[in-house]
């Protein structure tokens, strides 16, 4: 047996913004071998909620992950509602429907820009997440935050969208349109990103039965599922859109599945929009006394596949039970197929490619002036300055432009106060 | 005396990494500019450097130290004579001497071997995988080299020296001017972009997979003299490419006006190729060079014999 050397992806490595320690067994280039540890950043989210009460929970789910935020309150509103017997009225679904199709237009965009810098393309990470940014100023619009958005609670959501900024949404999505298909065009015809992603860490059908990968991971190697089909919740059943599916299974698959996938979201956005001028403005929730007894179950569909949480309820004001499973859970069990047998190159980008969900956003931040080295914001003087943005961008909404360039030079402004590069 | 003046001063050490730091910014707030960011300032490569000098340079105790410590000094020291060969016979300063262009072209390859000893020196695993990656494009792209360095050496009529070359090129019209000149280009540059590790060639420090690689261990001042000559390589591939095939540099009147466009044309070319290709790995880029590479300045050379 030749001697191995062992290539530690982690517990900090620039390929993993989050601490997760792979270790590549290799024989020279290739990889013959994987191992992974995590549990670098485990917070007890599951025990922490047996403390909490049922409206409570939905702000600790929500930061389990700062990139699909939405998805685990969607996934407990589901199971509460599920305890409770409530139906949700209409508009509600399409409001939640909306955030949902919202995030994963965000985070496949994110995933997008973050391939690229993993196989050394900058200009499309920078150019992704810059046309990223309109998806960002949109949820700000709907739910006050750009991430984070406390929109759900039991029986409904917290906020309203209201008519006059149906349209302000429609203009920012269509505008989204055709960068998004540039974008697309840019990766999908380029022949050295062909070269890089076709054929490589390649997923097949029964790989991905055997390891029970879900979401786009599993949609790129044929697989058809998706739960926002298979167990219809929110307004999925009410509007057309259809599941994108490959059947190659390579990471080139993987980015075409995504990068459909945000078309999808769009239309889907789109006909929710359309459909929610029929409702009656301000019907978004129905008041939920009492919690029984009992347990139930609900699902989502995340952007990175499906999202289960499982509610145990004994008629008090908490959850007895918890129990959560995310998609990249099941999803990073498939690098044992995809990397081995890879060369290194090749196999960081597979561990990229089913995009593990980073879940540490949480930041502290200061702003501090170049030249006098004065401190001019901490974290609340940011807090603030953010609530003023929101305040400034929910107020634009008749004048778009307007306004927008206002808050754009005053960001500008902070930018050049902060540290040079 | 003078040799010490042309090696430390001008146009050495002092020039070329101003000069070269210069470059670097405009590469980077190119590169910027592309992906709708600000961009560093003027004189951030210079800031980079001096805070480096100023950190701690920590030597891992697996390093083979001495080797460790010196490989930055040799990539310096390489990088710098280059410069000051090339130079000599652009400013004027000597005619350089008959075999100039051999020199030049080894002296090339200094750094990037010092980097490979640097990494194998440092006892990272990440290193030495950056190392052995860095070895295995060297082969590619020397051998294209040096068949470019041939097809021009047939052109110029079997001169060896930089000094001929360049006049050559200024009473005859640049070699670029010709078709086999213009296929010689693509290699050539791309050999730069190679020997500058820059995407699509930066497999050897790829942050994303194996963590900066050969520069992985450096710190401090040994990762300074690192940056540094990178700085200076900056300066001298395109000053190379320019003077064996874009008609050298010309000093009078306009003229050094046209010098500096081309000087920055080049950089310009070498940023929007990084900017707009993904990293290639191992095999793909040995099979570019020793395949499509050396195909085209083979046909370069039987054109040159033809006299086109």
């Amino acid at each position: 047996m030749p001697e191995k050397t062992i290539i530690p992806v982690g517990p900090y490595h620039p390929l993993q913004e989050e601490p997760e320690l792979f270790k590549l067994y290799c024989d020279g280039e290739i990889v013959t071998d994987i191992e992974w540890e995590t549990g670098y950043n485990h917070r007890g989210i599951e025990k922490i909620n047996e403390s909490k009460t049922f409206e409570q929970v939905f702000f600790v789910v929500e930061r389990i992950c700062g990139i699909c935020s939405t998805s685990h309150p969607f996934a407990y509103a589901n199971a509460m509602e599920e305890i409770a017997h409530v139906t949700v009225p209409d508009r509600a679904k399409y409001i939640r429907s909306i955030v949902g199709e919202l995030e994963r237009i965000h985070s496949h965009l994110l995933w997008v820009g973050l391939a690229g810098h993993f196989i050394g393309y900058n200009t499309v990470f920078m150019w992704a997440w810059k046309y990223r940014e309109p998806v960002l100023d949109l949820f700000e619009i709907i739910t006050g935050n750009r991430n984070s958005y406390a929109m759900f609670k039991i029986g409904g959501v917290r906020r309203d969208i209201e008519e006059k900024d149906f349209s302000t949404i429609l203009t920012i999505l269509d505008g989204l349109k055709p960068k998004a298909e540039m974008l697309m065009n840019a990766v999908i015809d380029d022949p050295v990103i062909h070269m890089r992603t076709k054929g490589k860490g390649i997923l097949t059908r029964q790989d991905i039965i055997d390891f029970c990968a879900v979401g786009p991971t599993a949609r790129a190697s044929g697989v058809d599922i998706d739960i926002r089909r298979d167990d219809p919740y929110a307004a999925y059943p009410l509007v057309n859109w259809k599941v994108i599916v490959a059947a190659e299974g390579d990471i080139f698959a993987k980015a075409v599945v995504r990068f459909l996938e945000i078309f999808e979201s769009i239309s889907i956005i789109e006909q929710c929009i359309e459909k929610m001028r029929k409702e009656k403005p301000g019907d978004i929730e129905v008041k939920v006394k009492n919690i029984p007894e009992g347990d139930g179950s609900g699902r989502a569909e995340a952007p990175r596949g499906e999202v289960f949480h499982y509610v145990k309820s004994d008629g008090s004001n908490a959850p007895v039970r918890h129990k959560i499973r995310a998609p990249s859970y099941v999803n990073v069990a498939t690098f044992k197929k995809s990397c081995v047998g890879q060369t290194i190159t090749d196999a960081t980008l597979a561990l990229a490619a089913v995009d593990p969900c980073y879940c540490c956003t949480e930041r502290m931040a200061s702003v501090y002036d170049a030249r006098t080295r004065n401190k001019i914001l901490d974290g609340t003087g940011l807090i603030r300055m953010s609530q003023e943005q929101t305040r400034l961008i929910q107020g634009r909404k008749s004048k778009v432009e307007g306004q927008r360039s206002k808050v754009e030079g005053r960001r500008s402004k902070v930018e050049g106060r902060r540290s040079k590069e | 005396m003078a040799q010490v003046f042309y090696f430390f001063i001008f146009p050495g050490l002092l020039f070329a990494s101003v000069a070269g730091g210069f470059l670097s910014w405009f590469d980077r707030k190119l590169t910027a500019r592309l992906q709708f960011r600000v961009g560093p300032p003027m004189l951030q490569p210079f800031y980079d450097f001096v805070k480096l000098l100023a950190k701690e340079t920590i030597v891992s105790s697996e390093a083979a130290k001495s080797l460790f410590l010196m490989a930055p000094v040799f990539a310096v020291t390489g990088a710098c004579l280059s410069c000051v060969l090339i130079f000599i016979p652009v400013f004027g300063i000597g005619n350089g001497f008959q075999g100039d262009l051999i020199v030049i072209f080894y002296l090339m390859m200094v750094p990037t071997i010092s980097y490979i000893i640097g990494a194998l020196a440092s006892g990272n695993p990440l290193s030495n995988l950056g190392a052995s990656r860095e070895i295995k494009l060297l082969i590619g792209y020397e051998f294209s080299m040096l068949l470019v360095l041939a097809a021009i050496i047939l052109k110029a009529g079997n001169t060896v020296s930089i000094h001929d070359i360049i006049l050559l090129q200024q009473q005859e019209g640049a070699f670029i001017g010709s078709l086999s000149g213009v296929l010689l280009f693509i290699p050539l540059m791309m050999c730069v972009q190679a020997k500058l590790a820059f995407v699509p060639f930066d497999l050897a420090d790829a942050e994303t997979e194996i963590a900066g690689g050969i520069f992985l261990e450096f710190s401090g001042l040994t990762l300074a003299l690192a940056k540094l000559a990178k700085y200076i390589m900056m300066l001298v591939l395109p000053s190379f490419v320019i003077v064996v095939l874009l008609g050298g540099f010309r000093l009078d009147g306009i003229h050094i006006l046209w010098s500096l466009l081309k000087l920055i044309g080049l950089v310009l070319l070498i940023t929007l190729v990084r900017n707009t290709n993904p990293r290639l790995t191992v095999g793909q880029s040995l099979r570019f060079f020793f395949i499509w590479m050396n195909l085209i300045a083979v046909v370069a050379i039987l054109l040159a014999y033809a006299g086109l």
